[in-house]
């Protein structure tokens, strides 16, 4: 597995999430500016968490006109992973690359806080390692992810099996307490219609290993791996 | 009239020997400092220069109040790699080539002015601090205190700082991952904003903040200079800020920021850079002479190569603009493009502004022309006091507490559910789920828990910090208090597992004017000192703030702490909860508490009073029989008893845990509310699975200190004895619901 973290001016978690694609998932990795033009010869690249160009005007909303990105676009259009998480997601929601929006959280507050998570789909390969009856735990921290989409959208990427993750309680439930920031249908993760194209708000770099209080997000890996 | 030297023309003096009281008075000089100016420099200084000498005699600058006291405190340890005041912050090697540089810093006068831009500055401040010393930040905290929040000013204050200190670090990606919230009259209209930084290194990556190497270029990077910030420094160090203009405190920019430190970190990979310092309080002026002043060479700067963002800037507006996000980069002379370059690619532009020197002088000049031109040792050497000091009045009457007029509790559960629902004892998850705790990833343990565990992902061992202060103790016993708050800290970092290495202090107090402050300054620096000497640890550096008083009221003498430890091995690290049914639940040292000074006497009865005291060899045994415990992965969890007592520290294992316990220390000599909320130090309350028990007795019992069982962890209640049955959903209820509901307007109660 040949992976890269492309890092934008305010990225902050793409050293975390090198760490675990290098160190603990164990994958040749590299880090990539987000000048870069070439991004070919990976077979998944990943946008990282933080405050890309420090999220003037809207998180997500100038880091889709980097460079990058454009190569991003073309990856994915060729079927490489690409996996977005936190800020990764919100960029990949601007990007057009997954459809909706990301609002501020229902709480007008940014949130950090430990999650459980329904797996909603094994069938993508972010996800194939998954055991869909247990609930995963996972950090989140943002204040914009609250997932909007219109109802037809919502309808069709549940139809699809397009949603992956979904905020629940401790059961899988996906009741209105256990939406940290008003997400609709408690929507946490999607992908696109391929398949290949992964966002996330919850951190799967921040709990890949024991010492961080759970391991949960090592299961993303493993399924790439697979 | 001509400067000496033969530099030629100079500017009109717009100040001379007969230098009106007001003019001194805006740059926070008394009359006796502008005589030992005039005599240092053999001439009357002109405008900039006086501006300059007061930013840097300022107390925020210079500690010209505090430096003789500051000497008390053990600056000495073989594991420091660089001192207090030799650096922007001390450096303290943890093992495996690595070290931990950490510092704590007010930004009290400018929170209270504007509550979400002082904060954040606040932060964005430390980090500064912290980075250039070519340490990368891993962790923030933020000791906060407030007034009562019963008013909508003191909820806006709280709400603004607590906004402020989550949106910088949230935004800089640098986890929160501690801190304090207080709630306390004294703090209305002046509340407490310490912020500390912890930053982690190589040994060789240590970087200094040298001005060194005559003509080696001077380059200052990132935000422009504005008129913001002009005399901030002294500006904290006058008593009435809310007199001065709001246009004295400045607006941060975390992204800024966060683009510096990647750049900083970057550019010092060269080796082109030989000295790398903060932009902080006095702006270019202080960052230009502390570095020349480190190396005994001087400096050049040329104020025309200033990025500005205001048209018409003085050579003053610009050498005293405290506009963030800026860093002062001495290149090796040659190499300024190989810096220049790392700066360019993240976007931010640097300008050469200047030299190094070899004539020991601060020059500053504009149009080629020197406009001032100090010697730096005298700017670098303010006067220092030491003022009257004289024993507080109100000491004879707090320190009387007769405990026999405070009448028992009718009904202990009732008291247990209202001590639980306390702005200072309820749960902190309101304020610190608005920051970001694990980016990074490395926080094992973080806020709720007695100190922050980090890993350091480089080696198998972790680290383990706390910040603590203690005003309403200090206030009471000047000198316990200074103790207590360095034996809290420690008994923390030690309930985790950690072995304490070292302290950063932040020193919050009224105006030195005032006898009976500068005395609780004498007395609570002492105590420290003690402290110190008994844990055998040094102070690595900090910040003394004074003058904090709003309306005549001064604050309490309020230290805050930054302390620490390191855990050899993460796997021993132990947290604050009860894990399994039937475990026993002990305590290290007495389990008996006092009310002097306890938040259940305030809250209950309306009393500040007693007289709280501490045995440190006492406790020093306490905190060595836990860490022998914990070595020895004798205990299941560990958890310091403080505010609220024996009932509180008790809830809040179980609370951690999601499982009740049953306590009954079977005494029936005690009152109920000192058995239960009594406060006092050097105690630890442990569990255990019994057949640990003779193991950890005997530890004990070999130092002397009690470890005495009063019950087991088990059940859906938390039961005090005889007195409280209540469920452990309810109490935890009360707890989780205090602070917030305070914070929003919503407590009938606060």
């Amino acid at each position: 597995m040949k992976a890269c973290v492309i890092v934008f001016p305010g990225s902050n978690c793409d050293m975390d999430t090198f760490h675990a694609l290098k160190t603990v998932a164990g994958f040749d990795t590299d880090l990539r500016w987000h000048r870069d033009t070439d991004l070919a010869g990976y077979d998944l690249i990943v946008i990282p968490g933080g405050f890309s160009y420090g999220d003037h005007l809207r998180a997500g909303a100038i880091a889709r006109f980097a460079p990058a990105l454009r190569e991003v676009a073309a990856a994915a259009a060729r079927g490489v992973r690409v996996l977005g998480i936190c800020n990764g997601f919100q960029i990949l929601l601007e990007a057009g690359l997954l459809p909706g929006a990301m609002l501020r959280n229902n709480t007008l507050q940014f949130r950090h806080e430990w999650v459980n998570l329904r797996v909603d789909s094994t069938s993508t390969p972010f996800t194939r390692e998954c055991d869909p009856v247990r609930v995963l735990r996972m950090p989140i921290a943002h204040g914009e992810g609250s997932y909007f989409a219109d109802a037809e959208t919502i309808s069709r990427l549940k139809h699809e099996g397009r949603v992956v993750f979904t905020y629940t309680d401790d059961n899988g439930r996906a009741v209105r307490e256990a939406n940290p920031n008003g997400s609709l249908s408690n929507i946490a993760a999607i992908t696109n219609e391929r398949g290949n194209v992964l966002g996330m708000m919850p951190h799967p770099e921040r709990c890949s290993e024991p010492v961080l209080g759970g391991e949960d997000g090592a299961m993303i890996w493993r399924s790439l791996a697979a | 009239m001509a400067l000496p030297g033969g530099l030629g023309n100079v500017v009109e003096s717009v100040v001379d020997d007969r230098v009106t009281d007001e003019a001194l008075e805006a740059v926070a000089l008394n009359r006796f400092e502008y005589h030992r100016i005039l005599e240092l420099l053999g001439r009357p200084p002109n405008e900039l220069e006086l501006g300059m000498f007061g930013a840097l005699w300022s107390e925020h600058c210079g500690y010209k109040h505090s430096r003789a006291l500051l000497r008390r405190l053990t600056t000495e340890s073989p594991s420091l790699l660089v001192k207090a005041g030799e650096e922007n912050a001390g450096a303290v090697d943890i093992g495996d080539g690595l070290a931990i540089v950490f510092k704590v810093e007010s930004h009290n006068h400018p929170s209270a002015v504007e509550p979400f831009e002082g904060a954040a500055t606040g932060v964005g401040g430390i980090i500064r601090d912290i980075f250039t010393m070519g340490a990368r930040p891993i962790a923030l905290f933020d000791s906060l205190r407030f007034g009562p929040l019963d008013t909508p000013r003191n909820r806006y204050l709280a709400g603004g700082i607590i906004g402020g200190v989550g949106s910088y670090g949230n935004c800089v990606g640098i986890p929160t991952v501690g801190g304090e919230v207080v709630v306390e009259d004294c703090y209305a209209g002046n509340p407490l904003v310490n912020a500390m930084c912890v930053g982690l290194l190589r040994h060789d990556q240590l970087t200094r903040a040298e001005a060194v190497g005559e003509a080696n270029p001077i380059i200052l990077v990132g935000a422009d200079t504005g008129r913001d910030g002009i005399q901030g420094a002294t500006f904290a160090s006058v008593e009435d800020p809310e007199k001065s203009a709001r246009g004295v405190v400045q607006v941060g920019n975390p992204f800024l920021e966060k683009l510096l430190i990647e750049a900083c970190l970057e550019a010092l990979t060269t080796g082109a850079i030989v000295g790398l310092q903060d932009l902080g309080a006095a702006g270019l002026t202080s960052s230009s002479v502390e570095a020349a002043a480190r190396t005994g060479a001087g400096v050049w700067i040329d104020v025309d190569k200033v990025s500005r963002r205001a048209a018409r800037m003085t050579p003053y507006e610009v050498m005293l603009s405290e506009s963030q996000e800026r860093m002062l980069v001495v290149a090796e002379k040659g190499r300024e493009e190989e810096i220049v370059a790392v700066f360019d690619k993240w976007g931010l532009h640097s300008d050469v502004i200047g030299a190094v020197t070899s004539d020991a002088h601060v020059t500053v000049a504009e149009s080629g022309t020197p406009v001032a031109r100090i010697p730096i040792e005298h700017l670098n050497n303010p006067p220092e006091y030491r003022l009257p000091v004289e024993l507080p009045d109100y000491l004879a009457t707090v320190n009387d507490l007769d405990i026999g007029e405070i009448p028992e509790p009718d009904d202990v559960a009732e008291a247990f559910l209202s001590l639980l629902s306390s702005p200072n004892i309820a749960s902190r998850e309101c304020v610190y789920r608005t920051y970001d705790q694990t980016v990074g990833s490395n926080t094992v343990a973080g806020p709720g828990a007695d100190a922050a565990v980090l890993r350091i992902k480089e080696a198998n061992r972790a680290i383990a910090l706390s910040t603590d202060g203690n005003g309403r103790i200090c206030y009471l016993n000047p000198r316990a208090g200074g103790a207590m708050a360095v034996a809290e800290a420690a008994r923390n970092v030690v309930c985790s597992g950690a072995r304490p290495l070292a302290i950063t202090n932040c020193l919050n107090f009224g105006s030195p004017d005032n006898p009976a402050v500068y005395y609780q300054l004498a007395e609570v620096i002492e105590g420290m000192a003690e402290a110190c000497a008994a844990f055998d640890i040094p102070v690595t550096g900090g910040n003394v703030s004074l003058y904090n008083e709003a309306d005549g009221v001064q604050i309490f003498p309020t230290p805050v702490i930054g302390m620490l430890g390191v855990i050899d091995d993460v796997d021993l690290r132990v947290g604050i909860a009860f894990a399994g049914e039937g475990d026993l639940i002990a305590v290290i040292g007495y389990v008996h508490g006092s009310l002097d000074g306890s938040e259940y006497l305030k809250l209950a009865h309306g009393q500040i009073k007693g007289r709280p005291d501490i045995d440190l060899s006492r406790e020093v045994a306490v905190q060595s029989v836990c860490t022998s415990a914990i070595e020895a992965r004798l205990l299941t969890s560990a958890h310091d008893i403080s505010d609220g007592g024996l009932a509180v520290a008790l809830a809040e294992s179980c609370f951690a845990g999601g499982i009740g316990a049953a306590v009954d220390p079977g005494s029936t000599s005690a009152r109920s509310d000192e058995l239960w909320f009594g406060e006092a130090p050097s105690r630890i309350l442990v569990s255990l699975v019994p057949g640990n028990l003779e193991e950890a007795k005997a530890l004990a019992s070999a130092r002397d200190i009690a470890f005495e069982v009063i019950g087991r962890v088990g059940g859906g209640d938390i039961v005090l004895g005889d007195d409280v049955t209540v469920p452990l959903d309810s109490a935890r209820e009360k707890w989780s619901t205090g602070l917030s509901a305070a914070l929003s307007g919503k407590s009938a109660a606060h």
